[in-house]
Order: C-alpha cells, then structure tokens, then sequence
C-alpha cells in the first residue's frame, strides 16, 4: 500500500443512512452517485427527494471514475500535525454523472501543475477494510 | 409608517484579536454592547422588550435578557443561516418584529471570544490532538450539517479560506482576475482602518507589496485576502420611527431588507461542489440584489457608501458584480479603478475597515458603521450620503440592507 495522503487525526467520512451506500460502495473502490429512478436527475451528496421532480425513489449508478477539474485551490497551512504540504482540493466534474461535482484531494501531481481543466481519474486509498477514500490523479489514459 | 423600523443606536466594546479577551466572558462582552447601544440610541434598557441574534449565538436571548434584567422579553429571535450570512438578516427580523408590533424595541447583537471557545480558523479541529483509533471508519453524522460536511472533511476542506477561494479560483479562469486585484481591496481596507480608532488592524499598514508578500493560506488566498478573527462584540438597537423621532441620534431608516438563497445552494460553497455552473464563480446573491433594490426602487447607481461583507477579499469581488457596481467578471478591473475607496472612489466601501481591518464581527459591525456612515460619524465620512448597502456573508445563503437618511 502507498504512503497515506494525509496523517492519521483527519476527520473522517460522516455518514447518514441516505448516504451511506456512497461509501460502502467506495470500500469496494466503486465510485457512485445517486440517481432518481423518477427522471434520471442525478445528485451527490445523496439526499432523500430528487430536487428536480421531487421523488423520493432512486439508485446507484457506478461512474467511469473519470473527470475534470472544475476548479481547486493549493492548501498551505497544516490540518493535522505530520501533515505534508502543500496539498491539493480540487472541484471535480465527473464524467457521465449528469454535470455532477465532488470535492476531493488531486494526488500525484505538482500543485502548479493543477489546472482548471484538467482531466483525472479516481484512486481509492484504502483507510481500514471498510474504509476508502476516492481522491483523483491526472488521466492516464 | 409610524411603526417603519429604523436603526437608533449603535455600539461596541474594544476589538481585539482572537484569545485575547480571555478575562471577560462572552456574554458579558454581550451585555456591555447591548448596553452601549441602548445608551448611543438615548433610551434605557429598560425600554428593550427583543433580542435578536445569528450565527448559532452561544448568549441566548433568554439568559441576557434576565442577566440584563429586562422588564420583559417578547421577541427573541436567530437567524438560521451560517456565519456570517445572518448579521442583516437579524436586522430584518427585528424590523419584522417592530413594525408588526411584536416588541417596540430590539436589540441586535453579537459577541465573539474565540479563546474561550475555539478558533474559527480551525474548522474546530485541533491539530494537535491524539489522532482516534484506528481502524478509521465511517462514522455517524449527527446533524444534517456534519452529513453534508462529511463529503468534504476527509479531503481536508475544513478552512474557511479554502472553501471560498474554490469560486475566486474559478472567477480567476473565467476572467483574468488577479491577486492584485484581490490586493487592492485588502489594501483599501487598511486604509480605511488607519482612520478609525476601533479597528484593531489600524495601526499596521499596508502596501500591495506586502499583500503580495502575504504567506500564501490557501491559494489564491494569501494571509491578507483573509478576515481577521476577532474577540469583542457589538450591537444595533432597531425601533419604530414613532419611537426613534425624539431619541439622542438621528435615526436610520432600513429602506429595504432581504435575506435567503438560491436554488440548491445548501450551506454554499463549503459543503456543495453543485452550485449551477452559472452561480459558482459568484457570491450567489444576485437575485437577492434585485429583490433588494427593486423593494427600495433604488438601483446600484442609488448608492453612496457600501459595507460589504468580507470574509476574504475575492467574496467582495463577487459580491461587487452580484450587485450590479459592475459586470459581471469585471470585478478586477473595478476595483483596480480605484472605486472602493474613501474619499475619492465611485463607492466608498468598507469605511471603518471591515472584516479585514476593523474586525471580525461576523459582520454586525458593517451594520453599525452603515449606521455611521449615514449619521456622518464615520471616521471615513462620505459627505452628503444617503443611502448605505450593508451586505453579510456570500458564497454562502446570505442577507442584506439598504439604509437610508431622508
């Protein structure tokens, strides 16, 4: 396993039972979103009634993991003690998500190489056996 | 029109930099400013029937109300918004209250003891606390606030510097915008707040230079695109204009108020990477402008001073285009012209020195110097003024004034 992007001591993910499902299926490195079955709007953080048509019935449709950086910023000042800086947050506008952002760290990369633009794609860092993280490197592809 | 609401009083206690009032409790500061303001308004306390406050308020109306030993409470009232979103919207709501003849005179307040509590800057995270054992896990959100944060806290998105320079990075792209041009506003606070003995920050000037010079926080915000944090508190006393007509000062009508948020904005940009692409790069309040002016019949053109909120120097920027001072992505070139400045600027803003200068009220006290801009106390006066936009947090649900001397 790689060395971890962050120091032990940062928060880790709450959940709720609505979005709970995003992070089981993140421990089994699936990156998801919610979708309603109602029109197809699909919406992350996950939430109970589509904001669109307002139905409450949806499911889970499994992203290609692939993405663009919307915009982001370079962090200089430490969260956790131990912590490497700088650090990279970035917006990140998945592909095939119906125009659906996420926050997330971009790894593998300079920070002056980040760029609006940009195209990434998802790694999970593995936190615990029930645990993982998806953050985002520059596409390989 | 009797009952129309004006703002009679205003008053604070000395501003200092967070922690270092650790000798007076948070409450106390409360009380010695509802009392100043009580006393710059020419009334007694006695006369106080609301309280109103925002920003998840730690002093309960219930319990300064008994500490101050008002004769009754009948109005006591806080904002539901974050941070600093709520300081106009509590004005409004204590207007709502004596106009509609829920109480004849509230008190708005607000107090801030960061060392007694915990530094805002942290996100509430102690960076050096034992980490918690391991295995790390998902654990329960508590609140409908931690479950939309925890999307955001594994990544470390915890400060507020961060979270907002996400929309100034896009608005850079978008437009050209330039750390300098967040500069000069930095710069043109300071300014201000060398003139005004309260501002905790007016004894240390500051030139574009040393902005640029500025230890880089969270990219493209350096130290000085951010507020202070601040220790002290403030008040603003909002009564009828029947009551206001004999007081001590020359009251300040409250033309127009609005308070609210967009569609989907939720808590804003800290918590939602899905603002609409067309109300990302901004502060997210340019319907609510309109509402504003369109209630006052007031344009932009209308304004002779402003107080806008500023969390971080490219939230004033946004903001700026958000009430139609200029268009949209030539927040820049707007203010690179010079025009937020005292004396000689198009728009006078932040003449006591603001959230980046004065100090970091959470923006109640942009409400008290709208008050003294239009009572011509100002240590940065805008002579003849008339009308004062007083805006609170954007990038975020927000709220704002139009003041008015008739």
């Amino acid at each position: 396993m790689s060395e971890r992007f962050f120091p032990d001591g940062m928060p880790q993910p709450l959940a709720d039972a609505i979005s709970l499902p995003f992070w089981q299926a993140a421990a089994e490195h699936r990156l998801v979103a919610q979708r309603c079955t109602g029109c197809g709007h699909m919406r992350l953080p996950p939430a109970p009634i589509c904001p669109a048509c307002r139905s409450t019935a949806s499911d889970w449709k499994t992203l290609s993991g692939r993405g663009e950086v919307y915009t982001y910023t370079i962090v200089h000042r430490p969260l956790a003690a131990g912590q490497r800086l700088p650090f990279a947050i970035a917006v990140i506008a998945l592909e095939g998500a119906g125009g659906v952002r996420m926050i997330s760290n971009l790894v593998q990369v300079e920070p002056e190489d980040v760029a609006i633009g940009m195209s990434v794609e998802v790694i999970f860092e593995d936190m615990s056996l029930d645990l993982a993280l998806p953050r985002f490197r520059p596409s390989r592809r | 029109m009797s009952r129309r609401a004006h703002l009679a009083g205003v008053g604070e206690t000395r501003y200092a930099r967070w922690g270092k009032i650790g000798d007076v409790t948070e409450h106390a500061l409360a009380l010695e400013a509802i009392q100043k303001a009580v006393a710059d308004a020419g009334l007694s306390i006695d006369d106080v029937d609301g309280l109103a406050s925002f920003a998840d308020d730690r002093n309960e109306a219930v319990f300064l109300a008994a500490e101050l030993g008002l004769p009754r409470l009948r109005f006591a009232n806080m904002v539901w918004m974050p941070g600093g979103s709520g300081a106009c919207a509590a004005v409004a709501n204590a207007a709502m209250a004596v106009e509609t003849g829920q109480a004849e005179v509230v008190v708005v307040y607000r107090s801030l003891c960061q060392g007694q509590f915990f530094r805002f800057g942290t996100g509430g995270v102690d960076a050096s606390a034992p980490p918690p054992p391991r295995p790390p896990t998902v654990q329960q959100a508590t609140s409908l606030l931690l479950a939309s944060m925890g999307f955001v806290l594994p990544y470390g998105l915890i400060m507020a510097a961060a979270a907002y320079a996400l929309p100034t990075r896009r608005h850079m792209h978008l437009y050209g915008t330039t750390t300098e041009h967040l500069g000069r506003i930095a710069v043109t606070f300071r300014e201000h707040a060398s003139r005004n003995p309260r501002a905790v920050m007016g004894g240390k000037p500051m030139t574009l230079a040393d902005h640029q010079a500025s230890p880089m926080i969270a990219d493209p915000h350096r130290l000085f695109d951010c507020c202070l944090e601040s220790d002290g508190a403030c008040a603003v006393v909002v009564t009828t204009a029947e009551r206001a007509r004999d007081l001590a000062k020359r009251p300040i009508e409250i033309l127009a108020s609005e308070q609210g948020a967009p569609k989907g904005m939720g808590f804003g940009h800290f918590t939602n990477a899905n603002l609409p692409d067309e109300l990302y790069a901004t502060g997210g309040g340019e319907e609510l402008a309109r509402r504003l002016f369109g209630k006052a019949a007031l344009g932009p053109g209308d304004v002779d001073v402003a107080q806008i909120y500023d969390h971080f120097t490219g939230c004033v920027l946004l903001q700026l285009e958000d009430y139609g001072f200029c268009k949209r992505g030539e927040g820049g070139p707007f203010v690179e012209s010079g025009a937020l400045a005292w004396p000689d600027g198009s728009l006078p803003t932040n003449t006591h020195g603001g959230s980046l200068s004065e100090s970091y009220m959470h923006g109640l006290n942009h409400v008290v110097e709208g008050v003294r801009a239009l009572r011509g106390e100002s240590t940065c006066p805008v002579e003849g003024a008339e009308v004062c936009l007083v805006t609170s947090a954007a990038c975020t649900p927000s709220s704002a004034l139009l003041l008015g001397r008739r």
